[in-house]
């Protein structure tokens, strides 16, 4: 079957023109100015043809914790949000740390056929900290990356052997940065709000102590770091430092922590939804966010998709689990900060897919030309809607933005060759 | 003015009008709890529930004595011997307790925020009585009502200061709010470990020692040291140590001004952050506080019953 998208504007990492592209079997064949005979034709008139988005961090919560969200729901809420590759978190139950796992969440993701999963897997068995996973055989199964996300790995030892480790099979280590013995029992950013509202605090160098020591050990084992949904000014100024030093150091940051502030926290009288790890920070950090998206210091936007229960969130602030969902907000968020000029619609591609698919040397994806994989994500960037019951796909609903007005949305989503995903269908 | 809304969460956001609303509502009470028979029927055929997340002795009692004395129903539960050990959640036991036609649940919690949380999901009136270090405001109001007795203008006239765990205290909190807006001068003071990160918030002055705190105060309000919580915060070496450099005493008070009043929320460690002959000395009003607590908490009452209709 052939699918036409026509009339729409094709953005890439480095270009952005108008035309027409042919996708056949599971691939793109053809991108022309020309009129395409197909099967089916998708007008694409004012929307954007992006690559589909690769979400480098999510937690599908399949196996063990299936009432939040499992490997199909999931997946239904990528592709409605435009992402075609997924890479999940180890913190299931049983926990990533093993070759069947790994295997068992490929095979369900692949029998439900709307994205790609890759998984992350534990650094350390059973996320306990202390010895590593059979890291090998783990990426003979199909397993990306190695993270304990969720929970720090507190031991500098582990941590470096698992960087030497993983850097043997050409793979990478993803940190959790956090020194929890600097506050325990924090739920919030410290900092003003914190002390009106009367919550424990984790300060900023809760996260700076780890990127340091991770960053440290990247150059002491000469291997890749990436570190985890970046939250402080002062961690980016650790990453850049790192970067000029020629440490291999990338970073990711979410949506929600260059969206949101503590303050929000205060204004929305102690609501749950607001709670996250790392915590939303002040606006001097999210200002230093935006200005590392636009310089490049940003490799990766990731969601951190953390699905929780509605009975788990509407609970005392301190008694909620921490964690947001975001796999259908990635695209309006992103959007709201090329609209405000931070950044350009190449860079969202870059920030979005481009620079992910290079990290994880996935040749076919990360961008739309002939002969790369059918991966696509049609976006419009007008449209505006309600996120509520009927548009999310999620199992859970445990975001800031549910019932509220979003504009710009992916409106179809194509993985490989196949149409998985319509807006309002 | 009076005031007209459904609970009673804070002072965060009350205005001046309703802080003083309190203030005279409960003098009327005060005046009836010196009678000999100390009872009214303001209350007769209401229920209050005083639900109790955390251990407490005079506010509870405080809180029943004051349904009691306005003739309410009263009835008190703890979380130790109720459903919240089979794990209920806290919106559902406030709805048990709303459906079986409670009109006021007085709320006491670990949790900050746990008041706001109970009053969104319930259409009973909730009285907060303290959640986790956000706000006590019963406890502000008897505060203020205290200083008015002992003829304390509430303006900018009477320097307050405020001197404890700053970081964890709802008591500090509710006090620097409520103060702020009447426009009193407030001091706060603690050991650095207890003073919160960006304590400017509290819009008071920030003082170096207890000589600072207590040199030309009108009022020193003493907190209590939570010498039970464990939760592996890093806090003060000894209680010898904190008596030494953080404690109230005689010395202390010479230098704050004449007439000044000692305050303190109660239990008292004695020496610790109050040596017993401060405690127990001539500037001391603390069993005023407790007593006017009683009087304060009948003005609540009754404020909130009338707003129900």
């Amino acid at each position: 079957m052939k699918i036409a998208i026509q009339n729409g504007t094709i953005v890439n990492n480095n270009e952005k023109f108008k035309a027409n592209v042919l996708i056949e079997g599971d691939r793109i064949v053809k991108i022309t100015s020309d009129e395409i005979e197909a099967d089916v034709k998708i007008d694409a008139s004012g929307k954007f043809i992006m690559p589909g988005l690769i979400d480098m961090h999510v937690h599908f919560r399949d196996p063990g914790y299936e009432y939040k969200d499992d490997i199909i729901s999931g997946s239904q809420a990528a592709v409605a949000g435009g992402v075609t590759t997924c890479l999940c978190m180890a913190n299931t139950n049983p926990v990533n740390d093993n070759a069947s796992i790994t295997r068992e969440m490929i095979r369900k993701a692949r029998e439900c056929g709307l994205i790609d999963l890759m998984p992350i897997a534990a650094i350390s068995k059973g996320l306990g900290g202390k010895e590593l996973v059979e890291m090998g055989d783990l990426i003979e199964a199909g397993a990306v990356a190695f993270s304990d996300d969720g929970l720090p790995v507190s031991s500098s030892s582990v941590m470096r052997a698992a960087l030497e480790y993983s850097k043997m099979f050409g793979s990478f280590c993803i940190s959790h940065s956090e020194d929890c013995s600097l506050c325990r029992q924090g739920v919030m950013h410290e900092g003003k709000v914190s002390a009106i509202l009367g919550l424990k605090g984790m300060a900023r160098e809760k996260e700076e102590i780890a990127v340091s020591r991770d960053m440290l050990l990247a150059k002491l084992t000469n291997a890749h770091i990436h570190i985890a949904h970046v939250s402080s000014e002062y961690s980016l100024k650790i990453i850049e430092m790192g970067r000029k030093e020629g440490i291999n150091i990338t970073c990711e940051v979410t949506p929600h922590h260059f969206s949101f502030s503590d303050d929000d926290i205060l204004q929305n009288a102690y609501d749950a939804n607001f709670k996250m790890s790392p915590p939303l920070r002040e606006i001097s950090d999210i200002k230093a966010i935006r200005e590392a998206l636009k310089s490049g210091l940003v490799d990766v936007i990731a969601t951190d998709h953390a699905p929780h229960h509605n009975d788990e969130k509407i609970v005392e602030f301190d008694r909620a689990p921490f964690g947001i969902i975001g796999l259908q907000t990635l695209v309006p968020l992103t959007l709201k900060l090329v609209k405000e000029g931070v950044i350009s619609l190449e860079r969202m591609v870059e920030l979005t897919s481009a620079n992910a698919a290079k990290m994880l040397n996935l040749k076919d994806k990360g961008r739309i030309a002939e002969g790369m994989l059918a991966d696509i994500a049609v976006i419009d960037p007008d449209i505006e809607y309600i996120y509520d019951e009927k548009i999310n796909r999620s199992k859970s609903i445990n975001s800031p933005l549910f019932g509220k007005n979003l504009k710009g949305a992916a409106v179809v989503t194509i993985k490989s060759g196949k149409i998985v995903y319509k807006f309002g269908e | 003015m009076s005031y007209k809304r459904k609970d009673l969460l804070g002072t965060i956001d009350l205005s001046t009008d309703e802080i003083l609303y309190f203030l005279d509502a409960a003098k009327e009470f005060k005046n009836l709890n010196l009678q000999d028979i100390k009872k009214i029927d303001y209350l007769r055929g209401k229920t209050t529930i005083n639900a109790f997340y955390e251990n407490s002795t005079r506010t509870r009692t405080s809180f029943e004595i004051a349904a009691k004395r306005l003739g309410a129903d009263t009835i008190n539960f703890s979380s130790s011997n109720s459903s919240v050990n089979k794990g209920e959640t806290l919106i559902d036991t406030m709805n048990n307790m709303a459906a079986m036609k409670s009109d006021i649940i007085v709320l006491r919690h670990p949790s900050s925020g746990a008041a706001k949380l109970a009053s969104k999901h319930t259409d009973a009136s909730i009285v907060n009585a303290g959640d986790g270090m956000n706000e006590h405001p019963s406890q502000a109001l008897l505060d203020l009502f205290t200083l008015r007795e002992f003829g304390k203008s509430l303006d900018s006239n009477t320097t307050v200061a405020i001197v404890g765990d700053i970081a964890r205290s709802r008591v500090a909190r509710s006090d620097a709010w409520a103060m702020n807006t009447l426009g009193m001068n407030v001091k706060i003071f603690a050991p650095t470990m207890m003073m919160p990160k960006n304590a400017e918030v509290f819009n008071a002055h920030i003082c170096k020692n207890m000589e600072e705190a207590c040199e030309g105060s009108d009022v020193i309000i003493m907190l209590r040291i939570q010498l039970e919580r464990g939760d592996g915060d890093v806090s003060f070496p000894s209680s010898r140590e904190y008596s030494k450099f953080f404690g109230l005493n005689k010395k202390r008070i010479a230098l704050a001004n004449k007439n000044a009043i000692v305050l303190h929320p109660g239990p008292i460690n004695r020496g610790v952050e109050l040596n017993s002959d401060v405690a127990d000395g001539e500037h001391s009003v603390i069993l005023n506080q407790v007593e006017s607590g009683v009087a304060m908490r009948m003005a609540i009452l009754n404020t909130l019953i009338k707003n129900r209709g």
